[in-house]
């Protein structure tokens, strides 16, 4: 957090990409979270995937529902169009946006309170549906706008600024968007930028519904002994399952690999996500092993982050609807009003 | 007591067992009266169930073309053991009833002022049909048979709209026009016809013959909606569906088969309006179709859409009230509140049609204003007009008509530096500038947020920002005035210091209950409001009148409401004439409820006893 102003000139040495924009092009106005908190980094790891991708900034739509990490969409991409909905709704509004445009890059931004408690049925819906968009969850695990109240990803037994003890179970979104279809899930840690921005840059380029569950801890109210979203705490039980690399579709592939030590996945674009295996991490195309490996490590305590599933080949709503690939909103009278004739015949039909 | 003559003018009601497969004679037998040349309206009457319970169909036939219920009814059609009694008592002297004679019945159960005619359609689908599905369908066939031989509707009739009926299932159309013949013959081999006629005319002309839903659905598509979102709810589900069906025929690409919409049932109806918020955010013109209880559900995001300036069109189908209330009543109680859905100082735009006509209409008008206005607008229906069938004018479309996407800035605008900030009111309408998403790289993007903003977009809880974006809002709906369909003006043949204003769906019986009090030498002239906010002839029509009416379906006098508060009138000045109890409203009841208040009865008194 900073309440300097930001300058709009940028050094001229600065670097640019395929599409002619420097990083800083891609931020977004000054950030009004506390200083420290996880979201920033998120924020700054979207800056970093966008301009690393050659997105054009424009083409993206960042959407939100209510709480801190859905007022951070103000904060990157500010050549994009924004819109900060209604608590708990992120995922119909870009559900509809997505419907009027599918050309567009959607990122849904949301928070553990927005999208695990007022916003469940909605999440869950909109996993089912494969919505194309990359479903971003800043998880803290508390509500911070309204001062420390749990959300429901509390962890049972975890402790809060004031000293309560949590006794609901928490809801484990990434277990459930893999038990709902997600064709990408993952989970990272807002304090992993090695690992937050590949994953990134996978979910933009992946086809269908990605969920990326982004441990990001609340320096304010949940930061402290007895919290399980606490920087200490996560870092002390994060267990990276593996690393991963991004490829765009235009980049060569230069370097090479013993059998078995990487397992390569194509996405639909022709991007690459190179997984550096490990000896007990899972396969990525399994759905089922992903959710047993999930609980195993949770029941151990551990908290997994890294790429769990990924689909390459997953279609989207679009596809299930069977839609004509133009936009929508450039769609005229020619292509969607019938005429007169075919009114004429109705009405006979009428009579 | 003499058995009622008529031709050309009564009432035929039908009691029937939900589920039995009664909706299909049924309905030809109202349309077989209409291919003959005289105007009917049919009613479903039936209770929110699934099957085994009471439902009614009643028919009223009207060579005057008289659409509006009429009340009472001359002959019952009684295929309903459980509601004999009361079915039976209902008929009007004189009248005739109708049943099926196969067990005998004591006499006790019938009427000596009612002619009684029996047909014994139990024992004869059993004779001639062994499956007991087969037997219920053809004994449905078998009572149009007779009716139509007793009432004079001629037999070719009624068999060209069987052969219409199953002209995808040929093989069924014999055994159907077989079971016809044997009502009929049975109905002249053993019974008199009756004093009740059905005569050839020309009085139904171009007319066509369809419900409110299908008519709202086609005029979105017409309209160019491309995204609806909806949750499944009675009286609205078949607009939706409707609209899936419309679309699979007329919005599917010709080269490449693929679809120029998408239709999302959602979870519930706040996904629904978001879904329809997000797209019309994006420009996509985007619809969802709902009741009271949906909208209830939608209030925050339709607040939202009002403040973000989203344009966004709803239909309501009216019902009565919450949870299991009355869903299957029709009423206009949701007037009030959709006029101001939402928290926060609220306003939208209503639409309020008459029939399916106006439904096909002002579904596409309902798309061109959300888009000219950025803002939420209602199209006011309800189950009298949506799910009943209904004779009315055949739809419109001008060929040359352009849909109306209101102010949006293009790529090229954005290019060539037109300034841009979204809440800026630069023509003085109180309608600003949008831009679509990904519309230019480096222009034109803003963020959506709530009230705190300033005209730029940008973040701001200034008190100063805050009412200079209120009071702009205030202009927009200023100007919806002038954009809203107008009200309809029917003067009387001698001039009135009576007025009487009306809406939707009482304009049927409104137009009927006019003529009758003209008749009787009483003049009133009648505005038929068809949108809100007001147009300023409807203050201009209440200060022309020394008394004026306002005719509701509604316990609360909304619409009186709301003519209260957008012109400041003294509300002494408006007499509300009220019906809500679930049925459509009547002539007869508007009849008697405008000659009290011209005799000078106690407003209070009548607002308390007014039930049909």
């Amino acid at each position: 957090m900073t309440y300097l102003p930001k300058p709009k000139l940028h050094h001229p040495s600065l670097q640019r990409n395929r599409v002619g924009f420097t990083r800083r092009d891609y931020e977004g106005a000054i950030s009004t979270m506390c200083a420290g908190c996880g979201h920033d980094s998120i924020s700054a790891a979207i800056i970093q995937a966008c301009w690393e991708l050659d997105i054009q900034p424009h083409r993206v739509a960042k959407i939100s529902g209510i709480g801190c990490s859905s007022k951070t969409p103000t904060y990157f991409l500010s050549a994009s169009h924004g819109f900060n909905a209604v608590h708990g709704r992120m995922p119909s509004v870009l559900t509809g946006a997505n419907l009027a445009n599918r050309e567009l890059l959607y990122l849904g931004v949301s928070g553990d309170g927005d999208s695990a408690s007022i916003g469940i049925g909605q999440f869950v819906h909109a996993i089912r549906r494969g919505v194309d968009m990359v479903y971003i969850v800043e998880n803290n695990g508390v509500y911070g706008l309204t001062k420390g109240q749990f959300s429901a990803t509390a962890d049972q037994g975890s402790k809060s600024k004031k000293g309560a003890i949590n006794t609901d179970s928490p809801v484990d979104m990434v277990g459930m968007a893999l038990q709902l279809g997600a064709s990408f899930v993952a989970r990272s840690f807002s304090g992993d930028k090695a690992q937050l921005v590949p994953l990134l840059k996978a979910a933009m380029r992946h086809k269908g519904a990605a969920f990326l569950d982004v441990l990001s801890p609340c320096v304010t109210f949940n930061n402290h002994e007895g919290s399980t979203k606490s920087y200490d705490y996560v870092r002390e039980h994060n267990h990276a399952l593996c690393r991963m690399d991004f490829i765009p579709h235009h980049a060569e592939i230069t370097a090479e690999y013993a059998p078995g030590e990487v397992h390569e996945v194509t996405q639909h674009d022709g991007s690459v996500l190179r997984l550096h295996k490990l000896p007990e991490s899972h396969d990525s195309a399994d759905r089922v092993g992903a959710m047993n490996y999930l609980h195993a490590c949770q029941a151990r305590g551990e908290i997994v982050t890294g790429l769990l599933y990924v689909d390459p080949d997953a279609g989207d709503l679009h596809a299930h609807l069977d839609t004509t690939p133009a936009a929508f909103n450039t769609l005229g009278e020619a292509e969607l009003c019938p005429g007169t004739a075919a009114l004429e015949a109705i009405n006979a039909g009428l009579r | 007591m003499n058995p009622l003559q008529a031709t050309n003018d009564f009432v035929v009601k039908f009691a029937n067992v939900n589920g039995s497969g009664s909706a299909s004679a049924n309905e030809l037998f109202a349309k077989s009266i209409l291919r003959m040349g005289v105007p009917v309206s049919p009613r479903n009457i039936f209770p929110s169930n699934i099957q085994g319970l009471p439902t009614w169909y009643e028919v009223r036939v009207s060579e005057a073309g008289w659409l509006g219920r009429r009340g009472g009814y001359d002959l019952m059609v009684a295929m309903n053991p459980q509601t004999w009694d009361a079915d039976v008592a209902g008929i009007a002297p004189g009248g005739y009833l109708f049943y099926d004679s196969s067990k005998p019945l004591p006499k006790t159960r019938f009427r000596d002022d009612v002619t009684t005619l029996g047909v014994p359609l139990t024992a004869m689908a059993n004779r001639h049909w062994d499956d007991p599905r087969q037997r219920q369908l053809f004994k449905n066939i078998m009572y149009l048979g007779a009716l139509s031989a007793l009432l004079g509707i001629e037999r070719d009739v009624v068999v060209e709209l069987i052969g219409e009926q199953y002209r995808r299932k040929p093989a069924l159309r014999e055994p159907n026009v077989h079971a016809l013949d044997l009502g009929r013959a049975y109905a002249t081999d053993n019974l008199a016809p009756l004093g009740l006629r059905v005569e050839r005319r020309d009085a139904v002309g171009e007319r066509i013959f369809v419900d409110g839903n299908h008519a709202a659905a086609l005029g979105m598509v017409y309209g160019g909606a491309t995204v609806c979102a909806w949750y499944p709810i009675t009286p609205s589900s078949s607009l939706a569906e409707s609209f899936q069906t419309y679309c699979a025929k007329l919005r599917v690409d010709k080269e490449t088969g693929r679809h120029n919409y998408a239709i999302v049932q959602a979870e519930d109806e706040i996904a629904s309006i978001g879904i329809v918020t997000g797209a019309g955010w994006n420009g996509a013109r985007a619809f969802t179709a709902t009741s009271g209880p949906g909208i209830s559900l939608m209030n925050e995001f339709i607040g939202l859409a009002y403040f973000a300036e989203i344009p966004v069109t709803l239909v309501d189908v009216q019902r009565g009230g919450p949870s299991t209330g009355m869903p299957t009543r029709t009423q206009q109680s949701d007037v009030l509140f959709c006029a101001h859905a939402s928290h926060g100082d609220t306003n939208h735009v209503l639409l309020f049609p008459q029939d399916p006509h106006e439904c096909f209409e002002f579904a596409a008008t309902a798309l061109d204003l959300a888009d000219r206005l950025q803002t939420p607008v209602f199209l006011l229906s309800d189950l009298d007009i949506g799910m009943n069938s209904r004779l009315c004018e055949p739809f419109a479309w001008d060929e040359a008509r352009r849909y109306d996407r209101g102010k949006v800035l293009s790529t090229e605008q954005l290019e060539a530096g037109v300034p841009f900030g979204r809440y800026r009111d630069v023509d003085g309408d109180g309608i600003a500038y949008r831009t679509y998403p990904g519309t230019h790289p480096t222009r034109g993007s803003f963020f959506t947020r709530g009230t705190s903003k300033n005209a730029d977009a940008k973040y701001s809880e200034k008190g100063e920002d805050y009412i200079e974006n209120m009071q702009r809002l205030q202009r927009k709906l200023a100007t919806a005035r002038t954009l809203v369909p107008q009200p309809i003006l029917h003067r009387a043949r001698q001039s009135a210091h009576r007025g009487v204003i009306y809406y939707g769906s009482t304009a049927p019986a409104m137009d009927e209950a006019i003529a009758r009090l003209e008749a009787d030498g009483t003049h009133v002239d009648a505005l038929r409001v068809r949108g809100y906010p007001f147009a300023d002839t409807v203050l201009d029509f209440i200060d022309q009148h020394d008394q004026v009416m306002v005719v509701e379906q509604n316990r609360d006098a909304q619409l009186r409401a709301l003519l209260i508060e957008q012109f400041e009138v003294d509300p002494a000045r408006l007499i509300p004439i009220l019906h809500y109890d679930g049925t459509p409203i009547t002539a007869r009841f508007i009849v008697r409820g405008i000659g009290e208040r011209v005799h000078g009865v106690g407003v209070a008194q009548l607002r308390d006893d007014k039930v049909a």
